[in-house]
């Protein structure tokens, strides 16, 4: 039996390291973060969808008609965590949120904190909070709060 | 369409922490026990297809791993999808269809036991929206149960009946992972794990595998004397910007109902693949199935095997068929967030 010491070893790091194009679409989104605004894309129906959609659903149409929404909205649906686990970001109990932002016919996906749980129910309103440094990432949002 | 058949289905006992056995020790007995059942080999499958997760293993092509547990040499036809094996049995339909087989070997095996399943499902979430803010699947799923709940498509006392009625079923599955039997006062003083979703409106974590071979009609009698015919398939997806979806119905399940002309056939039985409390109700009524004996096996509350769960609902619908000599059968099978991505299955036994 060789020493432990003696082992061949080599490193393993499980990781999610893919680099990723934003798109002509989705960039001008993220830019748009990065200036603590808002953006949707318009169908030609007049939907507006935010964050941005590259296309329709429904129409199927291709998207790049943008237009400012927000940064206030309304809870479509929301799910309470009152003990969040290891990879949440926020560490106080918080909610997810589908959130329909003023201007916007779809809604975003992110989260609500600074609450409770009995502060909150569909069509509350809440406003976006912004991270102290922007990466035009979607958490440049850095969770949205109740509307004073 | 070339008519297929169901000939065999296999399922390896669910199992809490399958520990030191590997994905290769959980897919050979469900394979040959399929293949000691029929009498056949690996010679007679023509097409052999997996699905798995390679997340779940936290390694790229893990999935070809699997592979040790069936005979490879000589060389043999074969595929995987990233999906629940129900998505590598429509791959293999589509073979046959295609006329590049006549037989097909399906499997589908996965181990949510070692990981944190929450975190890696986050993971698979659309990368520049979602998958940064790291929703859990079962937030996920509970933002469509609110809006489920709000709008009165169903009521908490259904979800209380769905998890009840899903431990009493799962006496007849004796490869469930969970049977003890609760009572309401149970459920209601159940911690929540995301509101409005207690731990008992989720599946449990679970690790196994499962196996099934499909045929052409000319294979078929070689087979089985008793063939469950899949007289009709249709999956579709939407989309993956979960806030442009109506949560409160499936319209893609409705035009899979449509396209399957399924509103005229009265069914015996159903299997959904409802991971959570909330969606046997709301799927038992979108689809008609109020009258209809749904999840006899338990379902996914009772065990819940990732990339296997949707194979076992056509699995189960299939033995249901078989043992207790009935007519028609639906099967239901899904994938990604809030009911992303349904499979609907209407399986016939022989007139």
């Amino acid at each position: 039996m060789s020493d432990s010491k003696d082992l061949l070893r080599a490193p393993f790091e499980l990781a999610y390291n893919y680099k990723r194009s934003n798109g002509p679409v989705m960039s001008k989104f993220f830019e748009a973060l990065g200036e603590q605004k808002i953006l949707g894309t318009k169908s030609s129906t007049g939907k507006v969808f935010s964050p941005a959609a590259e296309f329709d659903p429904d129409t199927h149409e291709s998207l790049n008609d943008m237009v400012e929404v927000g940064p206030g909205g309304s809870i479509e649906s929301f799910s309470w965590i009152e003990a969040p686990q290891n990879h949440h970001l926020i560490k106080e109990p918080f909610a997810f949120a589908l959130i329909k932002l003023d201007g916007a016919d779809s809604s975003m996906l992110h989260m609500i904190a600074d609450c409770n749980e009995a502060d909150l129910s569909i069509g509350t309103r809440v406003t976006a909070a912004w991270s102290e440094t922007t990466t035009k990432r979607i958490t440049d949002i850095k969770f949205f709060i109740l509307e004073k | 369409m070339k008519r297929v058949a169901i000939v065999g289905y296999a399922q390896h006992p669910i199992l809490k922490n399958a520990g030191a056995l590997n994905e290769v020790e959980l897919i050979m007995p469900v394979v040959h026990q399929l293949f000691n059942d029929l009498g056949i080999s690996q010679k007679d499958i023509d097409f052999t297809c997996s699905g798995s997760c390679d997340y779940l293993q936290g390694a790229a092509f893990a999935f070809v791993e699997g592979l040790s547990a069936i005979q490879t040499n000589p060389p043999i036809k074969e595929s995987h999808v990233e999906m629940d094996a129900a998505w590598a049995m429509y791959e293999s339909m589509l073979k046959i269809q295609m006329g590049d087989a006549e037989t097909a070997l399906i499997y589908g095996f996965g181990k949510s036991s070692p990981g944190d399943l929450d975190a890696i499902i986050s993971l698979q979430m659309d990368p520049y929206y979602i998958s940064p803010l790291w929703p859990d699947r079962v937030s996920l799923a509970a933002l469509q149960a609110r809006v489920l709940l709000d709008q009165n498509v169903i009521t908490s006392e259904q979800m209380l009946a769905s998890v009840i009625e899903a431990r009493a079923n799962s006496k007849n599955n004796t490869n469930a992972l969970i049977t003890d039997l609760i009572d309401e006062s149970d459920y209601l003083n159940n911690e929540m794990v995301s509101s409005p979703l207690n731990k008992l409106d989720c599946p449990p974590i679970s690790d196994g595998s499962s196996a099934m071979i499909i045929a052409s009609e000319e294979k078929a009698y070689e087979f089985t004397d008793h063939p469950i015919w899949i007289e009709g398939i249709d999956h579709r997806i939407e989309s993956s910007n979960l806030g442009s979806r109506n949560l409160a119905t499936s319209n893609t399940l409705q035009a899979s109902m449509n396209q399957l002309n399924l509103k005229n056939i009265k069914f015996d039985v159903a299997e959904l693949h409802t991971q959570f409390s909330h969606e046997l109700p709301f799927l038992k009524s979108l689809l008609n199935l109020q009258d209809v004996p749904t999840n006899l096996s338990g379902g996914p509350l009772v065990g819940n095997v990732m990339m296997c769960a949707g194979l076992d609902a056509i699995g189960k619908a299939y033995e249901s068929l078989k043992e207790n000599q009935l007519t028609h059968g639906l099967a239901h099978a899904t994938s990604g967030p809030c009911l992303q991505h349904n499979m609907l299955v209407h399986l016939e036994a022989q007139k």
